[in-house]
């Protein structure tokens, strides 16, 4: 409790007070004390089991409010609220304010809810055949209810805790939540079959109900433990193909990062964002195509070697293209060396004949080379970066992605790599740090001036 | 082999998009007859699940049908769901919210105040048109059913009805009672196991692999769906009696949250395989291997695995480590001459190794696969004190070794003399046992 801050103090006191007082006022008449043991006993053993199920907080819905739901109809608002208080008792580890506030926040919510059936005309006690289908309206006012007043609970406390004030800037997505609220709300409809089926079979019923949603919750789980293998893995593999040059390590996750601030920025869903992420990922992957000499010479390129240079988009391309989930992000890799006045490579499209994802790359792109250090050059600060950026825009860049990069990078930073020299003793270590030391070589063949930006020749 | 010089070319052609599983699916292209099918089982429960449903549609339309609107709605719910059919990791299609609407439309013994007394005849046949309606849009456009799945949902139904329906008028079943949810449980659950069973039987005959493994695999990766549609279906069936046909609109809900959620992991699963299928092919773009190289080694290995019976979740490591296996070579400053491992000196081969197993094991959730890999070239006994390498290791080393030696385009001679050629080592470096089922696997191509 001394961690807490005094407003989240005080709101904890006032809803668990609160929350007592239903549950000690009643009234008690008219509710079937065993239907009311049994609910409870239900309601916390499906806490129980969807915390341990649950390894991600990050979907905020769980099955065993349907169970509350069905309290609402079988025992009523004040037996619903006594359900809820019980997720106190909940076998898990967890602190003891954490455990009260759970426990009374979810019996508001029922309580609630429970009001709002009764007002909408609904029973308590288990359904009859008759009450279908009128019963549906009351029933999901009750859901709505639940609902809103467990995120308004929840919210509020967030608030008194301070978390929500330091980010706030990023537009909300809406698309991702809207789907979280409504498949929660499909979950919760289920309280209605418990009840439905309550009188006939008795415990049975929840256990019916709840298998297909703990299965569904253990998919979730399993589906976002092979998520994160797949990205570790996918970094992994990158980095790999990075070890060819000690100089561009930890290139690919940054772009990665970057070009996934900037579509965050843009507002992109979730989704999209990802994707872009992937691609900024494996965005040089071709060139590992290119030979190794030619990467790392320090001279002018002739244009046999320059030619080789600009293929790599292609090559990378080529290697990915069967990752079918990637999709347009497939054309970012493509044309990351396009430029808004069609001088860039390997199709020389024009302005916005770019695609989207490409010119998001780009930026990302040149703006990690600029702020690392190369063979032949030390790395820029972060502020001539983006000067520089900006004053690429409109022959190279698309404005809007460096003022997003911008914006993204004046809020949350940017984590320039802190790798200047390499080791001796590493891996090919001697070999390459030999004539590593002269002065920036010039650009070789690069035909345009944006590309006499030193540096240039990595992009 | 694609060397560096040959960079500004176009890219070569590629081997076809398809994992050693697409590779064995394709078996069943054949322009045989039918009754010389390489799949006798395939065949014999597709025809027994056609021909079933003929014959109860046709005793339906001969005796009429008993509460056609109930017949109508269960039918349409099907087809929507069958619509809505999803392909589960390892190309099992699965389609839950048919699945479920067909067992409730089975178990179902009343509804509202009335109770329900259609024939088992009935059922299979509204079913049956059930599935075919919503395979119609699928097949308009190209994505044909996998016959066998499709076949194993109606028969799973028809053991359930023709079960279930004779009891509803003997024990006069109409409410909704512990009774009635115990005999629907074991019968569910009974129609699951066969399901496998035969879903396993379907698997071992076109992956040619060992039959209890097989059975193992299936019961293990139906688990799941089985258990989400086998509650659901007789939660629908229970809950329809109280609430009429509302129900089975509103409780198919939960299914459709789980119908996500498998959705949802059969596509990361996908994903991930593809990733690390197309950044195998950054060694041989980067000229270090030949083309197709780790593609086809991941083939063989999976061939020659199935034929040692390697459970599924083997197959999928053994595939992972297969494809990755020459990753080492990218530390390497240049690629080694003509990239064939085989033919470098035992320390590089096992410095390869060494280095990719390190890569693999950065990404820290892959030992297993990892493990495999560093592995991968000692001789039959092993290396220092840790004993035998494990079998994936030594499948790969006479996948790699064979793939090496052979080439991209060897004819049947090169072929059989190479396969002497392991045979010949087989007493030090080559796992016989790998090699008698590498002879089987090429005897059967």
């Amino acid at each position: 409790m001394r961690a807490l801050p005094g407003g989240a103090r005080v709101y904890v006191g006032i809803i668990v007070v609160s929350a007592v007082t239903i549950v000690l006022v009643g009234p008690y008449s008219g509710i079937d004390l065993k239907t009311l043991v049994l609910v409870a006993v239900l309601f916390v053993v499906a806490e129980s089991i969807s915390t341990i199920v649950v390894s991600n907080g990050k979907m905020g819905m769980s099955p065993s409010s349907a169970v509350s739901l069905a309290a609402v109809v079988l025992v009523g608002p004040v037996g619903a609220a006594v359900v809820g208080f019980a997720s106190c008792l909940t076998i898990r580890k967890q602190i003891l304010v954490k455990r009260a506030f759970n426990g009374a926040q979810f019996a508001l919510a029922a309580y609630a809810a429970g009001h709002v059936y009764l007002l909408c005309g609904g029973a308590v006690g288990e359904p009859a055949r008759a009450d279908f289908p009128m019963i549906l309206l009351p029933y999901v006012a009750a859901v709505v209810t639940h609902t809103a007043v467990n995120s308004a609970l929840v919210g509020v406390l967030m608030w008194t805790l301070g978390a929500v004030r330091t980010r706030r800037r990023s537009p909300i997505h809406w698309r991702p939540l809207v789907a979280v609220e409504l498949s929660s709300i499909g979950y919760q409809m289920l309280g209605l079959a418990i009840a439905a089926v309550w009188g006939g079979v008795g415990v049975v019923a929840p256990l019916l109900v709840l298998l297909p949603l703990f299965i569904a919750r253990w998919t979730f789980a399993q589906q976002a433990d092979e998520a994160r293998a797949h990205e570790a893995t996918l970094a992994t593999l990158c980095q790999a193909v990075e070890t060819k040059d000690y100089y561009t390590r930890g290139h690919c996750m940054r772009v990665a990062e970057g070009a996934a601030m900037i579509a965050r920025e843009l507002g992109m869903p979730a989704e999209r964002v990802q994707k872009i992420r992937y691609a900024g990922m494996l965005h040089d992957i071709g060139k590992l195509g290119v030979p190794t000499k030619v990467l790392q010479k320090t001279g002018k390129l002739t244009d046999e070697e320059y030619a080789a240079i600009k293929l790599h988009p292609t090559r990378g391309y080529e290697i990915v293209r069967e990752i079918s989930f990637l999709d347009e992000a497939l054309a970012g890799i493509r044309h990351h060396h396009e430029r808004l006045d069609g001088r860039g490579y390997p199709m020389g499209l024009v302005g916005m004949e770019i695609p989207e994802s490409a010119r998001i790359i780009s930026v990302a792109d040149v703006f990690d080379c600029l702020t690392s250090t190369r063979s032949y050059r030390k790395a820029w600060s972060v502020e001539d970066a983006i000067a520089e950026l900006r004053a690429c825009v409109g022959t190279q860049f698309d404005g809007r992605m460096v003022e997003a990069l911008v914006r993204a990078v004046e809020r949350e930073g940017w984590k320039t790599p802190d790798v200047v020299e390499p080791p001796g003793g590493c891996y090919e270590a001697a070999e390459k740090a030999v004539g590593r030391t002269g002065p920036p070589a010039a650009e070789g063949s690069a035909p345009a001036p944006a590309e006499a930006v030193p540096g240039g020749r990595d992009r | 082999m694609m060397t560096q010089s040959q960079s500004g070319e176009a890219p070569s052609p590629r081997p076809p998009l398809t994992g050693p599983e697409g590779g064995a699916l394709g078996l069943q292209r054949s322009r045989e007859p039918i009754w010389r099918t390489a799949r006798p089982v395939r065949a014999v429960s597709v025809a027994a699940a056609g021909a079933g449903t003929m014959a109860a549609v046709v005793w339906t339309a001969a005796h009429g049908a008993v509460e056609p609107y109930v017949a109508l709605t269960f039918c349409l719910v099907i087809a929507v769901g069958e619509l809505a059919r999803i392909t589960l990791p390892g190309h099992r299609e699965v389609a839950p919210i048919a699945s479920a609407g067909a067992i409730s439309y089975a178990f179902l013994v009343s509804l509202g105040d009335a109770p329900v007394e259609h024939s088992a005849a009935q059922v299979i046949a509204v079913v049956g048109l059930g599935l075919a309606l919503g395979e119609l849009p699928h097949v308009a456009v190209g994505r044909s059913p996998r016959l066998e799945d499709l076949a194993r949902r109606v028969l799973a139904v028809m053991l359930i009805a023709a079960a279930f329906r004779p009891l509803v008028t003997q024990l006069s079943l109409t409410e909704p009672s512990v009774r009635v949810t115990l005999i629907m449980a074991s019968l569910v659950l009974l129609a699951w196991l066969v399901d496998a069973a035969m879903a396993g039987v379907l698997r071992a005959e076109r992956l040619r692999t060992n039959l209890l493994v097989a059975v193992r695999d299936e019961v293990r990766a139906q688990f799941a769906t089985g258990a989400a549609i086998g509650a659901s279906g007789v939660l629908i069936a229970l809950a329809c009696t109280v609430t009429g046909l509302v129900g089975l609109l509103v409780f198919s809900a939960p299914l459709l949250v789980s119908q996500v959620a498998f959705r949802r992991h059969a596509e990361v699963r996908r994903t991930y395989l593809e990733t690390v299928r197309a950044l195998s092919r950054v060694t041989e773009v980067g000229g270090y291997v030949e083309n197709g190289h780790s593609r086809r080694v991941s083939h063989l290995a999976h061939a020659i695995a199935c034929e040692l019976g390697f459970s599924e979740a083997q197959l999928l490591e053994l595939e992972y480590a297969a494809l990755m296996h020459d990753i080492g070579q990218l530390s390497l400053r240049e690629p080694i001459a003509g990239g064939a491992t085989v033919l470098a000196s035992p320390r590089e081969q096992r410095r390869i190794a060494e280095l990719g197993s390190a890569i693999i094991r950065e990404t820290g959730v892959l030992d297993s696969v990892a493990e495999i890999v560093r592995r991968q070239c000692e001789p039959l006994a092993g290396d220092g004190d840790e004993g035998v390498p494990p079998l994936g290791s030594r499948i790969i080393k006479v996948a790699n070794a064979f793939d090496d030696l052979v080439g991209e385009n060897g004819d049947d001679e090169r072929r059989a003399a190479v396969l002497e050629r392991l045979r010949m080592d087989t007493d030090s470096e080559y796992d016989p046992k790998v090699v008698d089922a590498l002879a089987t696997v090429l005897a059967r191509a």
